[in-house]
């Protein structure tokens, strides 16, 4: 028996290369991507254990939360960050909302073939610096790979999984009647990053998106006792549809004030411009946070401690109402419905 | 935002809610239509009726581009996309409007018509440059505002020699609307409009100048203040308008001065009137057909004309029986009054064109007013 002696096997040439098919086929160009690309950014004990799923151990006490993310947006680079950071920071984001604290992260990619090497190793390391500086490692994960024209560069699904500490009850149905509503930073930032950079349109201010983990946040948050009923990220449809979504599920009224509403001026020029309206335009790192009236004060100064949270405003209250509406008093001065999102305001932003 | 804050603000609207308070005359009542689907927009977001006494009553107009498209043209562009495989190019709000066979843009592009969303007749311009071997088809609707616009994009083609890019002539003109209202029997003889002025355009004045509704003031009596699409605009347009009728008077007025001249925008429509020309008659959904009143492209530029390079002839198709659309845009009803509106008739699922864009009465008052239904 002659005994093949491991060779020279060329590396990924990341700088000129592309996806192809082969890269999806589960054979030895599919190990040398995981390898070279996923498996070196993302290292970690779980991933390194090089099975079909990770091996976990499991955590003693708490619920379990689990929460899954897809990512198709465009384009796939924007000011203040890419596709890989943001399907981190979305998912992080979905477990750390309802009171938990992320544990573990999963990957799943389908690349079109075609696409750049290099393009993929920035979204890569986008994601694994996103997951190192969360804390959060991604412990699995998979790849697809469809012919050209039947995906669009690269789509990202990611699963994350949390634990929620004993004491910890937070439901978007809690809400109750003179409880205070609170938003931990300015609206719309994301939405109009994405919109600014598409090909038609070029702002000259440049608008950052917001994306950013918010479970250290959550946790500064929930550490000073205040009595928070309901967190929510608004990202797609925005705070005036996070909003509708915990009027119907609490079966409360809401009562905004628009004088109140945190907007950066360069986001209210480009809606203003286009006619939008920030209220309904993606965020990828602010919270909603439906509060104790009494605890008002509380929260607000331990979310304006930490850095994301640093222009925490109050911006309404809960009532009763049983058409669940969520109304605003408008800084004109006259009152109105902000109603659900109807349709789309913008096209695949995350 | 410098020059927009300046038009919406709180303290100079309570000042103007004060002065309309103490110049309305408590004996009587204002229904004023604001023609402009821009102004109902205005007056719902920012919540201008609330700051309004109870005898001032505002009707809205049909002047929502989206709303008074016949459901036969949409017809026309949905088989443009679907058995010309043209790549059709519409601006957003169009796509949902419902058209015949439960379709519409939005739906007829997932059947895999090539429809596009544009911000601009450049960009349809554009889309043509970029696919010579497609033909593209730009679906131009709107009142004056859009006109000029569509008629720069058809030169540029004739310029650049494009022999895949036409349009789909769906221009319309407001003055021939306010006659048809004025005109109806339900403003001449039954009363049962009543109306005592109208808020006049604000972006169309821009173009066609304040001089064409002057006929309307001196032939029907009736006050026009023309007004920018502000909330502060619209204020001081009523209150205008309230000083009119209770002096006995029925004048142009221009509210809207720093963007609207007398005689409005000479090269625009001169530009309007070498690309276009009248059209006999055009129908209009809730108005039905109203003697010249829409465009169509003159033969000069009959190359670009999509009616005459497509199979698409124009079939007239009547509204769902239960929509009051019609009566809606006459201000003969509110939205309200519908019988769908709000149950079968909702923004995600629209039956009639009020329903779909920002702008239509009933999209406004679902959208943003109609909390006060059950007060």
């Amino acid at each position: 028996m002659s005994e093949v002696k491991r060779g020279y096997v060329r590396p990924l040439d990341i700088r000129h290369g592309r996806i192809d098919l082969s890269h999806g086929s589960g054979g030895r160009a599919m190990a040398q991507l995981i390898e070279e690309l996923f498996a070196a950014a993302f290292d970690n004990e779980y991933l390194r254990q090089g099975n079909d799923g990770a091996l976990l151990p499991v955590p003693t006490g708490g619920r379990m939360v689990m929460a899954a993310d897809a990512h198709v947006v465009s384009p796939l680079f924007f000011p203040g960050g890419d596709i890989g950071c943001l399907s981190v920071h979305g998912t992080i984001n979905d477990v750390a909302v309802m009171g938990a604290k992320p544990l573990w992260l999963s990957a799943s990619f389908i690349l079109e073939e075609g696409f750049p090497l290099a393009d993929l190793k920035r979204i890569v390391d986008s994601m694994a610096a996103a997951a190192r500086e969360a804390g959060v490692p991604i412990v699995t994960g998979d790849t697809k790979v469809v012919e050209q024209g039947k995906g669009d560069g690269v789509f990202i699904t990611t699963t994350g999984v949390g634990i929620v500490p004993e004491g910890v009850n937070l439901s978007g149905d809690l809400a109750q009647p003179g409880d205070r509503i609170l938003i931990s930073g300015t609206l719309g930032d994301h939405g109009m990053a994405i919109m600014a950079e598409r090909e038609s349109l070029g702002f000259s201010a440049p608008i950052q998106s917001d994306t950013a983990a918010l479970h250290g946040l959550i946790e500064a948050l929930l550490a000073s006792g205040a009595q928070v009923r309901v967190l929510r990220d608004p990202t797609r449809g925005g705070l005036a549809t996070t909003l509708n979504e915990i009027a119907r599920q609490s079966k409360v009224g809401m009562m905004l004030q628009e004088k109140a509403l945190p907007v950066n001026p360069e986001v209210a020029a480009a809606c203003e411009f286009l006619g939008l309206d920030p209220l309904y335009v993606a965020n990828e790192g602010k919270l909603v946070v439906i509060v104790a009236a009494e605890d008002e004060e509380k929260a607000l100064a331990a979310m304006r401690a930490h850095p994301l949270g640093q222009r925490a405003v109050a911006v309404g209250s809960v009532h009763e109402d049983p058409h669940h509406f969520v109304q605003m008093t408008t800084a004109f001065g006259g009152k109105r419905i902000v109603d659900w999102l109807t349709g789309e305001q913008l096209p695949r932003i995350c | 935002m410098k020059y927009i804050d300046e038009f919406r603000d709180g303290e100079l609207a309570r000042g103007l809610s004060v002065a309309i308070r103490q110049a309305a005359d408590p004996g009587r009542r204002y229904n004023f239509m604001e023609f402009c689907g821009g102004h109902t927009h205005a007056i719902s977001r920012y919540g201008v009726s609330d700051l309004l006494p109870d005898n001032v009553r505002m009707i809205h107009g049909p002047g929502c581009p989206v709303c008074v498209l016949p459901i036969g043209r949409v017809d026309m562009a949905i088989r443009l996309a679907l058995e010309c495989g043209v790549i059709l190019c519409t601006y957003g709000d169009t796509l949902r409007v419902p058209a015949s066979d439960s379709l519409s843009l939005m739906k007829a592009k997932a059947r895999g018509g090539d429809i596009r969303m544009v911000y601009s007749s450049a960009d349809a311009l554009k889309v043509a440059q970029a696919n010579p071997d497609k033909q593209v088809v730009f679906f131009a609707i709107g009142f004056e505002t859009t006109t000029p616009p569509t008629a720069v994009a058809i030169k540029q083609a004739q310029a650049l020699g494009l022999k895949n890019f036409s349009v789909l002539c769906c221009h319309v003109l407001t003055p021939s609307a306010i006659s048809t209202i004025l005109e109806s029997p339900e403003v001449r003889q039954w009363g049962t409009v009543p109306l005592d002025g109208f808020i006049g355009p604000a972006h169309v004045s821009t173009i066609i100048g304040s001089q064409p509704y002057e006929f309307f003031a001196e032939e029907y009596r009736k006050p026009v203040v023309i007004a920018g699409f502000e909330p502060l605009d619209v204020m001081q347009a009523i209150l205008m308008l309230i000083r009119q009728v209770n002096e006995g008077r029925a004048v142009v007025e221009n509210e809207f001065s720093r963007a609207v001249t007398r005689e409005g925008n000479v090269k625009a429509k001169n530009l309007v009137a070498e690309v276009f020309e009248l059209r006999r008659q055009f129908e209009w959904r809730g108005l039905n057909v109203v003697p010249y009143s829409g465009l169509r492209i003159r033969k000069e530029f009959a190359d670009f004309d999509a009616e005459k390079r497509f199979p698409v002839a124009y079939v007239s198709v009547a509204d769902n029986k239960a929509c009051e659309c019609g009566a809606i845009l006459r201000g003969v009803k509110k939205p309200q009054d519908c019988k769908i509106f709000g149950t079968v008739c909702t923004p995600e699922n629209p039956v009639g064109s009020c329903m779909v864009s920002s702008e239509g009465a009933c999209a406004a008052h679902y959208t943003y007013g109609r909390y006060k239904d059950f007060q």
